[in-house]
C-alpha cells in the first residue's frame, strides 16, 4: 500500500495550475449540486431523489481531472459529480436529468446520477454497487483485443458498502487476471447509507483488500487534494504504463446525507469533527490563498460566474419540455423486429 | 456428413467468429479446454486471442460482454451451466436489458445457456432460465429445437443489435443430429409448424418439441392428427402463428419443461385466451414441469418432465373435451 505524502517541494508552478483547475472543477460541482440541492427543498421540480457528492470533490475530481474525454472510460457513481465535470460532462445532462427535462442523455427514463453517454465514454450507472466495475474491464478488454487500447485506461468509483459486494469482488479479480488499466477509487466515506464501517467490513482498511487481488493499492486523506492530485497522478500513470488496475482507497466523510432526504443523524459528533470531517473544498480554498495562487475576492468572483451559468442552464431546462407518455417510444429493443405489442 | 446439435452450436461459434472480426467468445474453461460440453472444441487454436477463459465469475462475465458491447464488440458469452446465469442474472436484467432503454446504446451480446435436463445432472445443472429471462424488458429469448435452428440461430443471435439469451438443450447436444446442414430457415421471433394437423395443437419449444412430436406419432395411430408448432424463440413470441393454428383445430396444449407457476406456458395461454377465445373448443391446456426442485435420480428426473406419455395423455383429455 502506498500513501504519497506532499511536500512543499511537490508545489511546482506546474502542480499550482493543476490545482487550481482541479479546485474550479471542485467548485463548479459544489455549486451544481447546492443548487440542485435547494430546488429539491423548495419541492416541485426535481423529479425523484437528489444524492449529493458534498465532501468527496477533491476526491472525484481528483481523479476525474487525470482522465480524457474521448480517450479513456469513465464510470462515475453517485457522489462524483466533480469527477463529472473533470470528465466534461455537460452542465444540461446534469440538470436535465434532475429535472426530467425531454432533451438529453436521458429523456425521462432514467434520472439523478443515473447518466451517461456510453459510446462518449461516460457509463451510465445502474444501482446495483458493484456493477459496473466489471463493464469497465469489459470496455477496456474490448478494445485490447481489437488493438485501439493505446494508453487510456478506465476508472470508476465505489464506496465502502459497495466493497461488499460479489460483483466488486469478481469484477476487481477479473481485471486483476487480464491486467487491465482500470483505476477503481473507493471513497470510504465512514457510512454505506447509515451503517458505519465496523458493519461493513472486518478488515483493516479497505485498501488491504489490493494485496489480495494482486493489484496496486494506494491510500490517501481524501480531504486533501494535494494529495489526491498526486495519488491519482501516479495511479493512472501506472495503469497507462501497463501496470495493471489500481486501488485507491480515499479516507473522508461526506458532509451530507445518503440523499437529500437523509438527515444523517446517524453520523456521531466525534466523527464530524474529527480530521474526517473538514470540508475539502474549504481546505483547497484555505490552501490556495495561504499559497498566494489566488486571493478570496477572485475565488469568490469565479464561485460568481460559475453560479450566473448555472442560473441560465436552470431557466433553460425549466422551460423544455417534460417527456409526453403519447408520443413515447415504449421499445426496450434497438431491432424493431423484436418488439411485441401488448394489449393494454 | 452428419451434424449434432452440439456440432451444430460449434460451427456457428466459428463461422461468427471467421467472419465477424468483432465476435469474441468468452466463458469458463472455454479455451485449450474447448468448454465443459466441448462446444468451444478447437476455436481457441484457430482464433488466438479471441476465446478466452473467464474466471468463475458470472456477474463479472456479463458485465464484461456489455462493456465490450458498447465499444462495439459482439461477444457470445458461454455459461457453464444455465443454472449458474443466475449468479449473472442483475447484470442481464439490470444492465443488458436496461442499456438501450435508457442510453439509446445498443448491447448486441448473445449469452448461451446449456439448458434443461439430462438424467443424472440434479437440481443445480437442469434447469431452464427461458420463463426468468422472457419476464424482463430488453431481452431476446431464443430456444432452438433443431440442429439447423442451433446453427443459424445463433449466427442470427450474434448478428442482433439486442442482447440474446440463447437457451441450448443440453439433452439436445448429441442425441439431435441432421444429415447435413439446412439453408438458413425462419427468422427469429417466427414459429414454425413442425407438422400439420387438425384435431389438436401443441406448441412446444427446445426438447419439448421431440417429444410433442412422438406423442402426435402416438396419437396418429387412433386416427388424431396433431399439429406440432416449435416457438423458436419465446421472446419474441409468434402469437400469430399461434392464432392461425387454433383457427384450424380448435384446441391447445402448450408444453414446456421448465416450472409450472407461470412463464412461457401461461403466457401462451394467455394470449389465446384472449385473443381467441372464440375459436376455442375446449380450455386451453399447459403442460409443465413438477413445481419441485429437478430431480437427479434417473427415474425420478424422466416423471418430472413431461414426457410422451403425460403430453399424450394430456391431449387424449383435450381431445375429449
Amino acid at each position: 500500500m502506498t500513501t504519497l505524502e506532499v511536500a512543499d517541494a511537490d508545489w511546482t508552478p506546474e502542480f499550482g495550475r493543476k490545482y487550481m483547475a482541479a479546485f474550479q472543477v471542485m467548485q463548479r460541482a459544489r455549486l451544481m449540486e447546492n443548487k440542485i440541492g435547494a430546488l429539491y427543498r423548495s419541492g416541485g421540480q426535481v423529479v425523484g431523489g437528489v444524492y449529493l457528492g458534498r465532501g468527496q470533490e477533491a476526491f472525484s475530481g481528483g481523479l476525474g481531472v487525470q482522465l480524457q474525454k474521448g480517450k479513456d472510460i469513465y464510470a462515475p457513481l453517485i457522489r462524483d459529480q466533480a469527477g463529472r465535470v473533470a470528465f466534461g460532462e455537460e452542465e444540461l445532462d446534469f440538470f436535465r436529468t434532475y429535472l426530467g427535462a425531454a432533451p438529453g442523455p436521458m429523456r425521462g427514463r432514467d434520472g439523478n446520477i443515473h447518466r451517461g453517454r456510453p459510446k462518449e465514454g461516460l457509463l451510465a450507472m445502474i444501482s446495483h454497487l458493484g456493477s459496473m466495475v466489471s463493464v469497465v474491464a469489459g470496455c477496456l478488454l474490448a478494445r485490447r483485443m481489437a488493438g485501439r487500447l493505446g494508453d487510456a485506461v478506465g476508472a470508476t468509483s465505489i464506496g465502502d458498502g459497495g466493497t461488499s459486494t460479489g460483483a466488486f469482488h469478481e469484477a476487481l479479480n477479473l481485471a486483476a487476471v487480464e491486467k487491465l488499466p482500470l483505476i477503481v477509487s473507493v471513497a470510504n466515506n465512514q457510512f454505506a447509507y447509515s451503517t458505519p464501517n465496523d458493519r461493513q467490513f472486518a478488515c483493516e482498511t479497505l485498501v488491504d483488500r489490493a494485496k489480495g487481488y494482486g493489484v496496486r493499492g494506494w491510500s490517501v486523506d481524501a480531504t486533501d487534494l494535494a494529495q489526491c492530485l498526486k495519488t491519482f497522478e501516479a495511479a493512472v500513470a501506472e495503469a497507462r504504463a501497463g501496470g495493471g488496475p489500481q486501488l485507491v482507497e480515499g479516507c473522508l466523510l461526506r458532509l451530507s446525507g445518503h440523499g437529500e432526504h437523509d438527515d444523517a443523524a446517524y453520523v456521531p459528533d466525534a466523527i464530524r469533527h474529527s480530521r474526517l470531517g473538514q470540508d475539502c473544498l474549504l481546505r483547497a480554498e484555505k490552501q490556495i490563498v495561504a499559497r498566494g495562487l489566488a486571493s478570496e475576492s477572485e475565488i469568490e468572483q469565479w464561485a460568481a460566474r460559475v453560479q450566473k451559468e448555472i442560473d441560465a442552464v436552470v431557466v433553460q431546462v425549466a422551460r423544455e419540455p417534460r417527456p409526453d407518455p403519447y408520443r413515447e417510444r415504449w421499445e426496450a429493443f434497438s431491432v424493431r423486429g423484436m418488439v411485441e405489442g401488448f394489449a393494454e | 456428413m452428419s451434424l449434432t446439435y452440439l456440432e451444430a452450436i460449434r460451427e456457428a461459434q466459428y463461422e461468427a467468429l471467421n467472419t465477424r472480426p468483432e465476435v469474441f467468445l468468452y466463458g469458463q474453461d472455454i479455451g485449450t479446454f474447448g468448454g465443459a460440453f466441448k462446444a468451444t472444441k478447437g476455436l481457441s487454436k484457430e482464433f488466438p486471442g479471441r476465446v478466452i477463459d473467464s474466471p468463475i465469475s458470472e456477474d463479472a462475465m456479463v458485465g464484461v460482454a456489455i462493456g465490450a458491447a458498447i465499444e462495439g464488440a459482439r461477444p457470445i458469452l458461454e455459461m457453464q451451466f444455465a443454472d449458474f446465469s443466475s449468479v449473472g442474472f442483475n447484470q442481464i436484467v439490470n444492465q443488458a436489458g436496461t442499456l438501450f432503454w435508457r442510453t439509446q446504446t445498443p448491447c448486441p451480446i448473445t449469452i448461451r445457456l446449456p439448458s434443461g435436463g439430462t438424467p443424472g445432472s440434479g437440481p443445480f445443472h437442469s434447469q431452464s432460465m427461458e420463463s426468468i429471462y422472457a419476464h424482463y424488458p430488453g431481452l431476446v429469448i431464443v430456444t432452438p429445437a433443431t440442429v439447423d435452428d442451433a446453427y443459424w440461430m445463433l449466427l442470427d443471435s450474434v448478428d442482433l443489435d439486442d442482447p440474446v439469451i440463447f437457451c441450448e438443450h443440453k439433452f439436445l447436444y448429441y442425441h439431435l443430429k441432421a444429415d447435413a446442414l439446412g439453408g438458413r430457415g425462419l427468422p427469429i421471433g417466427k414459429a414454425r409448424i413442425v407438422r400439420p394437423g387438425r384435431h389438436a395443437t401443441v406448441v412446444a419449444y427446445s426438447a419439448m418439441v421431440h417429444e410433442a412430436l412422438r406423442a402426435a406419432d402416438e396419437l396418429a395411430l387412433d386416427g388424431y392428427q396433431i399439429e406440432v408448432v416449435d416457438l423458436r424463440s419465446v421472446k419474441p413470441l409468434d402469437t400469430e402463428t399461434l392464432l392461425g393454428s387454433i383457427a384450424r383445430t380448435g384446441r391447445i396444449l402448450c408444453v414446456g419443461e421448465s416450472f409450472p407457476w407461470g412463464g412461457v406456458t401461461a403466457e401462451v395461454v394467455a394470449r389465446i385466451t384472449a385473443e381467441a377465445f372464440h375459436l376455442l373448443d375446449a380450455p386451453p391446456m399447459r403442460l409443465n414441469s413438477k413445481d419441485t426442485p429437478i430431480p437427479y435420480h434417473p427415474n425420478l428426473w424422466k416423471a418430472h418432465r413431461p414426457t410422451v406419455t403425460t403430453i399424450t395423455e394430456s391431449l387424449k383429455h383435450l381431445l375429449r373435451y
